[in-house]
């Protein structure tokens, strides 16, 4: 079985397989771990209980979303040595130390203090707890940075060499690290992350309000969501749009591809806003597009020349088609989400906030659309990266492992079955968590003793605390 | 400057996270191969707890262990990783199935069973896996140029079913011993009954390992049995049987901690053997550390920061276990 089949594009399908599946958990427990520590130092600061509740409502969310990151996780980390030995072997001595780095910084720091977080609040008390809840925020963070420098390494290559047997070697680590995509990259990769769990606790939120509109937590939670949604989706667009000014510049075809300009446009481009890129043909069938509008956004001038991808060797082309659509699918979920955050906010002027059934029913029908733009995203950052692993100098071809197809299938088909009987059951169990309004008295992850710090102010847990000693 | 030998250090600071690994993961992957053996739901809420808030720190040494591989030794990490791909895959998805129960058992009541079942086989799976694949790297890998050269199935072999079960059984005697330490009552008295069981299967596992070793490569024979080797070679059995001894009298005079911590010397102590018959080969009688380098730049690079940030980490996470130290108690009421 599968001798036929071509072993480089199951090692792509298993790679952009577990990888999808992957983004999605870090993508929500970068943006969780900050809200849990809000939610916290707000408790800590004010003493009030639906905090304290929200935060270990929260918490067990996070415990089991966590688990997932870490074991998807694993597989990646490996997956470069199995899948992709010479990749690994000439990117290795680049990329290796930032992933290195990744682990030394990050990684520990989030496990090292997991624990506490979810199960510590009774014994180390409220202050300590609160730093272990910060370290493990924090950890998610500098995991960002590191995975996304090493990312944008692949995407826009800087300060290295190659060395006789074909390794890249670096030759200024500042400039591998701060690479030029990587900053634009980083930001909006963490707003992204911000954003999907804003759109997640706003859902559950609504939720809530949908069946009592006066539940203590759910307004609290709906109302912080929605104040991210009004001051971060606006900040998101204008990131995205200054990356993509940035990924003009380094990676210009891929630009062409998400544009769809097959086409070169000397006094001009316009702005494809839909069709059906056909990559053998060279054109974009059924196209609707606006004139000179392309250029407008991308060079700040109607007129302003832009290259297509007739001015760029067929095999250098990336698959047109899915950079295009998963692009406008990306655009769009960001518009949606202007549209939350602009409406959330004519409703709270209106002091309509936790009364209109209309905006709680938008926020619950938009709670998986930061998910669906982050997978839009990096499908067209990645896609549109090909035929290359390191952009223009490595090609992904040879790039994989010495692996017969028959190998690749079997796990490609192992890891979709464990995958969807896993992370079906993880989500399941996730939504059940959901389904439940936080209340009074909220416990956390604990398996052991119930926390009974919630409901009373920190001080009188440390008090209660010292008591039971 | 001094000249240093950065390769040895990094060959040291590789196999120094692999064996933090080994230890840590060891233990909560041997609790999860005896899990069948504590049928009560009692017994396994407090085997899980026992581990609960630790576990992701263990895993994330096998992370280092193989990101530091692909750093730092590119060119190893190129080549064992498509040799051992069955085992590393098997591997990966034993530890998403038992990753996945630490926090899926406690959501739901019907399925716990199920979680229990893929706790219990995804530990056994990890364990049986990266046991096979240390026979199938010391038995060595085919290799032309830059890359593996041989088939999908060149590690299956005796000898690397032989490390495999070896480290079934080292594996679970370390979850025994942890439980012994971190149990009271009726459980400790089972862990202490299962540590003997287990502490005999290491030592006929030892033994067979290290008679099977020898005939793999005539390197290995000559390394350990020629003069003058043999004189710092013979140290090895000869504390393996000492620490031996202080593990039975231990287990005899039911202390608590001590079963635990010698079980770790015998691991240190296999561990040492093993670095013995494969320096300096990273991939045995192919490719040495020197040749597997990454280059200095990288090597230094990483080296300031493992300098600093491991003791960081160690110290941060002694912390963790500091803080939920002592005997679990079983609790009712809550779950």
């Amino acid at each position: 079985m599968f001798e036929g089949w071509d072993a480089v594009v199951l090692a792509r399908a298993q790679f952009a397989f577990t990888m999808s599946f992957h983004i999605i958990f870090p993508a929500f427990s970068i943006g969780l771990a900050s809200y849990l520590a809000v939610l916290e130092a707000l408790w800590l600061a004010t003493g009030r209980e639906v905090y304290i509740n929200l935060f270990n409502y929260w918490l067990k969310i996070f415990a089991v979303a966590f688990a997932m990151g870490v074991v998807s996780g694993i597989v990646m980390s490996y997956q470069f040595g199995t899948n992709w030995s010479a990749f690994s072997d000439k990117t290795g001595p680049v990329i290796g130390p930032l992933m290195a780095y990744e682990v030394l910084t990050a990684f520990f720091l989030e496990a090292g203090f997991l624990g506490v977080m979810l199960f510590g609040l009774n014994r180390v008390g409220p202050k300590l707890h609160f730093l272990a809840t910060l370290m493990v925020a924090i950890g998610t963070l500098i995991s960002a940075f590191w995975i996304l420098s090493a990312n944008s390494w692949m995407q826009t290559p800087t300060g290295h060499t190659v060395n006789e047997a074909g390794q890249f070697i670096a030759a200024d680590w500042l400039k591998v690290i701060f690479n030029p995509s990587f900053p634009y990259r980083l930001v909006h990769m963490v707003l992204a992350a911000y954003l999907t769990t804003a759109l997640v606790v706003g859902a559950v939120g609504a939720w809530h309000l949908l069946r009592d509109r006066h539940l203590a937590g759910p307004r609290v939670m709906f109302s912080m969501a929605m104040w991210m949604a009004t001051l971060v989706a606006p900040i998101q667009i204008l990131a995205g749009d200054q990356h993509g000014l940035n990924t003009l510049e380094h990676q210009p075809v891929k630009i062409m591809a998400m544009e769809g300009h097959f086409e070169s446009h000397k006094d001009g481009a316009p702005l494809i806003l839909f069709g059906l890129p056909n990559q053998s043909a060279g054109r974009v069938d059924y196209a609707v597009e606006v004139p000179k509008l392309g250029s407008l956004i991308l060079k700040h001038s109607t007129d302003a020349p832009m290259a297509g991808l007739n001015t760029v060797p067929r095999e250098n082309w990336p698959p047109v088609a899915i950079t295009f659509w998963s692009f406008r699918i990306m655009v769009g979920m960001g518009l949606l989400m202007l549209a939350l955050g602009m409406f959330s906010l004519l409703m709270r002027i209106l002091g309509k906030l936790y009364d209109s059934r209309l905006l709680h029913l938008f926020a619950v029908a938009m709670a998986p659309a930061g998910f669906i733009a982050v997978l839009a995203g990096w499908i067209t950052t990645e896609v549109g990266r090909q035929p290359f692993t390191v952009y223009g100098l490595l090609r992904t071809a040879e790039s994989a492992s010495p692996l017969a197809a028959p190998a690749v299938a079997s796990s490609l088909i192992a890891f979709i079955i464990v995958y969807f009987a896993v992370f079906a059951a993880g989500v399941i169990y996730l939504l059940r968590l959901m389904a439940a309004p936080p209340h009074p008295g909220e416990e956390g992850p604990s398996h052991e003793v119930p926390i009974r710090t919630a409901g009373i102010t920190p001080a009188a847990g440390v008090t209660a605390e010292g008591a039971a000693r | 400057m001094i000249p240093v030998d950065l390769p040895i250090i990094w060959a040291f600071i590789i196999a120094f996270a692999v064996f933090v690994y080994v230890v840590m993961d060891g233990f909560d992957l041997g609790l999860g191969i005896l899990f069948p053996l504590f049928p009560e739901k009692r017994d396994r809420d407090v085997i899980m707890n026992s581990v609960a808030p630790v576990w992701d720190g263990n895993e994330t040494w096998l992370v280092l262990g193989g990101g530091g591989l692909m750093a730092a030794f590119p060119l190893a990490y190129a080549v064992l990783m498509p040799a051992l791909y069955t085992p590393m895959i098997a591997m990966l998805l034993g530890l998403v199935f038992r990753g996945v129960a630490f926090e899926f058992r406690w959501r739901t009541t019907k399925a716990r069973n199920r979680w229990d079942i893929a706790f219990f086989g995804g530990s056994l799976l990890a364990t049986l896996a990266q046991g096979i694949a240390l026979g199938a790297i010391l038995q060595g890998v085919h290799v032309a140029g830059r890359s593996y050269a041989g088939g999908w199935w060149d590690w299956l072999t005796p000898f690397s079913i032989l490390t495999g079960v070896s480290l079934v059984i080292g594996y679970s005697l370390l979850g025994a011993t942890w439980l012994v330490m971190k149990t009271e009552g009726e459980l400790r008295d089972r862990a202490y009954h299962l540590s003997w069981i287990f502490l005999l299967a290491m030592l006929g596992a030892i033994g067979a390992v290290s008679i099977a070793t020898p005939f793999l490569h005539v390197q290995y024979t000559q390394r350990w049995f020629d003069w003058p080797n043999v004189l710092l070679t013979a140290q090895v059995p000869i504390a393996v049987a000492a620490i031996t001894a202080l593990l039975l009298r231990s287990l005899a005079n039911k202390y608590d901690y001590q079963p635990f911590f010698l079980t770790l010397a015998l691991f240190a102590l296999s561990y040492a053997g093993l670095g013995i018959s494969m320096y300096p080969y990273i991939v045995p009688q192919s490719i040495t550390i020197w040749q597997a380098a990454a280059p200095e730049n990288a090597q230094l690079f990483m080296l300031v920061g493992v300098a600093g940030l491991i003791p960081l980490i160690l110290g941060y996470t002694a912390w963790a276990y500091w803080v939920f130290r002592g005997k679990v108690k079983p609790e009712s009421g809550y779950h």
